[in-house]
């Protein structure tokens, strides 16, 4: 098992260089950021070269790629064109994001997965094929327009929430946001759910646990959830990765200052900084999430064993 | 890029079902009169894209804040631009280069430190200095010694201008490295504020909570996200703010600030999304204010291209000129919110100001006839075809870009005789532009720095000018700025100014297209709101409740 972990950390090494190294020159190639700082006019020569030497950015693209790399190694992101450090930014983004995510990934998960074992159990009665038109329905319905909808509905028509978040973001104010950033997820959980719990439901080892005359509660809950689990685990695991750098459309709808404001703001900006220290956390987000799915395996289905 | 289409998509949508629902919640309930000079405001913002210094803030975001947290020694009149005197008691010259300026004794900062000659002086020399970085230092270009402050390369061989002594506590002199009349005008821009001292003792923690000697004092800032204005009780100034503070909030996209206006949750928007720009006068009624900004837009010339700058060309230009209709575009894709130009200034200054308004003439006025006749002429349009650049990125660009090809299509009869050249970011678009790789006119925004005739025209026309990014030079015209920036009559100078804006007319350096407005809708509880010419709300007299 340790052995296993150790393997996977150091494949990730790889993964995370090339990730930043794409990154950083795909930013690079939209040009010289200094000269959207000034407005619609020319910043004076002098300015320009001084805050380019400033940034690094007079060296040459592998250069600066180094040099960056060897600051972020010491956790110095670097500054953004407004003064801050990124690694300031990102104490301030990442906590709201994460939040959010959380809010997400809990509503996926109780009601995709309750959703999904109603289904599972009664397929064909009116109740399946209820929950698998509506499910249809949201994975059908781009987020923005679910996220705008519920905004107008709830904020503006029936005023029951604020049409924004505020500074603090707190749980409760992120329960809306966070039902979009969901809806389309929570579809695919209930539906890998259904489609496993209907499948395992015929399976040995549940019909042995009937015969035994163990409670029906046990048996789908002990033995037939826990082994339906597998693949909705790994669909939830890659799902937090793309939660936390997808919610660039939910974020702007509810004006959420997390990642994917930064994001955006770094990429209008152009800059560097922001966007390559961002986006290597996401990488690193997202291979943590997909290591952890791996050994979750193993506690679901015991057969299954790292070495 | 995709958010940003979806977003504009939905809120088509969106506005549909506001416009159907009549939204805009039930009417105000005994309010009016005087207003509560105690009740805060919560009011849309963006985050600066600089630092909050003021001789570093360009742009309006920052702006709005340190229009409330500084004076100057001159303030622009909200209503009328006319620079009147603030913390300057007098600014006195004989030969319109030498300037011997007394501040007005008792102002403050906010921390109780005195505002003083000192204050002023530093704060410029700061400003000026190249290694502070300070993207309005061209601003200080005219003061004596600025060549040494701020080399156009290699390294400063001085810290302090020359042009500037401080002879008294509250008086100083300041030397031109030119005559310029209209200096003293120019001094109600930010970049000109007075600096407390922590500002260079303590510059991080200033920078984290800015002080300065403004009607309102900065309470917490949430870098990013959110800042509160206090009324600051201490000032002394006539202009005391009229409500309790002002709340800054962070939105990433306009439409969001707009639904929260719509919700009750915010009292004032002051960049109305275009999307809703139709719906705006049902959804709010009186509360939507468009009043004009000191901005025009033209279309620039390229001419370091030969195509652009031979015998003729001016009548092609003219013609592309006459073969815009600016009437329809202005109505149709920016609802009123922009006018067609009909010079090269803009109607904040008002007449006595320079404004012009038919300076332009027949030039402007749209009539396909005479510019096809004009083009034709002029020897065509070079390569056969018009490419208008333009950044694609931000403001509605692509929308009246391609309207204007249209018009210029439809004008000439001929479908391929103009296209929109789109460039992916602003960035990339000012780097072409500034490494002179245009063939063909491209977008040019200009927002005034100050309400001054000579803003609209020498930055952007006069030989080797910071903004004259097609390189257009003319004798006449640089001589008659020399001249008007000479005279010490300001109604002669603004004559003269009028002058060289007729040079530019009759060569067409630059086609006029409209001038654009600030516009603002705000919630039933406020009241006395308006924009300013630099199209910021005018947030210390506005009254809440």
């Amino acid at each position: 098992m340790g052995r296993y972990v150790a393997r996977r950390l150091l494949q990730m090494i790889p993964v995370f260089i090339g990730a930043t190294l794409l990154i950083f020159l795909m930013v690079n190639v939209m040009g010289d950021p200094i000269a959207g700082l000034c407005g619609d006019r020319q910043c004076d020569p002098a300015t320009a070269a001084q805050l380019k030497r400033e940034f690094g950015l007079d060296k040459p693209v592998w250069q600066q790629y180094l040099t960056y790399m060897g600051n972020v190694f010491t956790g110095d992101f670097g500054t953004a064109f407004n003064g801050q450090k990124v690694t300031e930014l990102m104490s301030t983004a990442f906590p709201v994001t994460i939040r959010l995510t959380v809010v997400a990934i809990v509503i996926e998960v109780v009601v995709g997965i309750a959703l999904g074992v109603v289904t599972g159990l009664r397929r064909g009665r009116p109740i399946d094929t209820t929950v698998l038109l509506l499910t249809l329905v949201v994975i059908s319905i781009p987020t923005f327009v679910t996220g705008l909808l519920l905004q107008l509905l709830l904020g503006v028509e029936w005023g029951w929430i604020k049409p924004s978040v505020s500074t603090d973001a707190t749980f409760s104010e992120l329960i809306v946001p966070g039902l979009v950033l969901a809806s389309v997820s929570l579809a695919y959980v209930t539906r890998l759910t259904r489609t496993s719990i209907a499948e395992n439901r015929r399976s040995d080892y549940v019909r042995t646990a009937v015969a035994k005359g163990l409670p029906r509660r046990r048996v789908i809950i002990r033995h037939l959830l826990r082994n339906s689990l597998i693949p909705v685990v790994t669909f939830i695991g890659t799902d937090i990765g793309a939660l936390m750098g997808g919610a660039i459309v939910t974020e702007r709808i509810f004006n959420i200052h997390g990642v994917g404001f930064q994001l955006y703001q770094g990429i209008v900006r152009q800059n560097t900084q922001t966007v390559v220290g961002f986006v290597t956390v996401l990488v690193l987000v997202f291979l943590v999430a997909n290591l952890l799915v791996d050994l979750l395996y193993a506690v679901l289905d015991p057969r299954i064993r790292y070495a | 890029m995709r958010g940003a289409t979806h977003a504009k998509w939905a809120a088509c949508a969106a506005a549909v079902a506001l416009a159907a629902t009549a939204c805009g919640g039930g009417g105000s309930s005994g309010s009016g009169g005087g207003g509560d000079g105690s009740a805060v405001l919560s009011a849309s913002w963006g985050d600066p894209q600089n630092p909050l210094e003021p001789a570093n803030t360009n742009e309006v975001q920052g702006g709005k804040v340190l229009d409330m947290v500084f004076r100057g020694l001159k303030r622009y009149d909200p209503k009328t631009g006319k620079a009147t005197d603030m913390l300057a008691d007098k600014i006195e010259t004989t030969d319109s280069q030498n300037f011997t300026v007394t501040v007005k004794s008792g102002w403050k900062f906010s921390n109780g430190e005195a505002v003083t000659a000192k204050s002023f002086v530093d704060a410029w020399n700061y400003g000026a200095s190249l290694k502070n970085n300070q993207k309005n230092a061209y601003f200080f270009g005219y003061i004596e010694g600025y060549d040494k402050t701020h080399p156009d390369s290699g390294s400063q061989s001085a810290d302090t201008l020359t042009g500037l002594k401080v002879t008294g506590t509250n008086a100083f002199t300041v030397k031109l490295t030119q005559k310029f009349s209209t200096f003293p005008d120019t001094l109600g821009y930010a970049a000109y504020s007075p600096l407390p001292s922590t500002f260079f003792s303590d510059h991080a923690g200033w920078l984290k909570k800015p002080v300065g000697n403004g009607p309102y004092t900065i309470s917490s800032y949430t870098k990013g996200s959110q800042m509160q204005l206090k009324k600051w009780d201490g000032y002394t100034g006539a202009d005391k703010a009229q409500n309790g503070g002002v709340t800054l909030k962070v939105y990433t996209d306009n439409n969001t600030a707009y639904t929260d206006l719509m919700a009750g949750n915010l009292d004032l928007v002051d960049d109305i999304p275009a999307s809703q720009l139709k719906n705006v006068k049902s959804d709010l009624g009186g509360r939507y204010i468009n009043t004009p900004a000191g901005i025009i837009q033209t279309l620039a010339f390229p001419y370091y291209d030969k195509n652009w700058n031979k015998s003729g060309s001016d009548k092609v230009r003219q013609g592309l000129s006459m073969a815009i209709n600016r009437d329809q575009i202005t109505t149709t894709i920016f609802q009123k919110t922009r006018t067609p130009a009909t010079d090269w200034t803009s109607p904040v200054l008002g007449t006595a100001g320079g404004f012009q308004d038919g300076l332009c003439g027949d030039s402007c006025k749209y009539n396909p006839t005479e510019a096809k006749k004009l083009v034709q002429e002029g020897g065509g349009i070079p390569g056969g075809q018009v490419k208008i650049t333009y950044n694609a990125d931000t403001g509605s660009h692509k929308e009246w870009v391609d309207a204007v090809c249209n018009s210029i299509n439809n004008a000439l009869g001929n479908d391929k005789a103009c296209v929109g050249n789109p460039v992916g970011t602003f960035a990339d678009f000012r780097n072409q532009i500034g490494q002179h790789k245009m063939t063909g006119p491209f977008r040019a925004g200009w927002q005034m720095d100050y309400p001054l005739i000579q803003n609209f025209l020498q930055p952007l026309y006069y030989t080797n000018a910071s903004s004259n990014d097609g390189l257009w030079s003319n004798k006449d015209f640089d001589k008659l700025v020399d001249q008007a920036n000479a005279e010490t009559d300001t109604s002669k100078a603004i004559k003269l100014f009028q002058q060289a804006e007729g040079v530019v007319r009759d060569n067409m350096a630059a086609i006029p297209l409209w001038y654009q407005n600030g516009s603002a809708g705000y919630s039933d509880r406020l009241s006395n709101v308006a924009l300013n010419p630099f199209s910021v709300p005018v947030y210390n007299e506005i009254k809440v409740g």
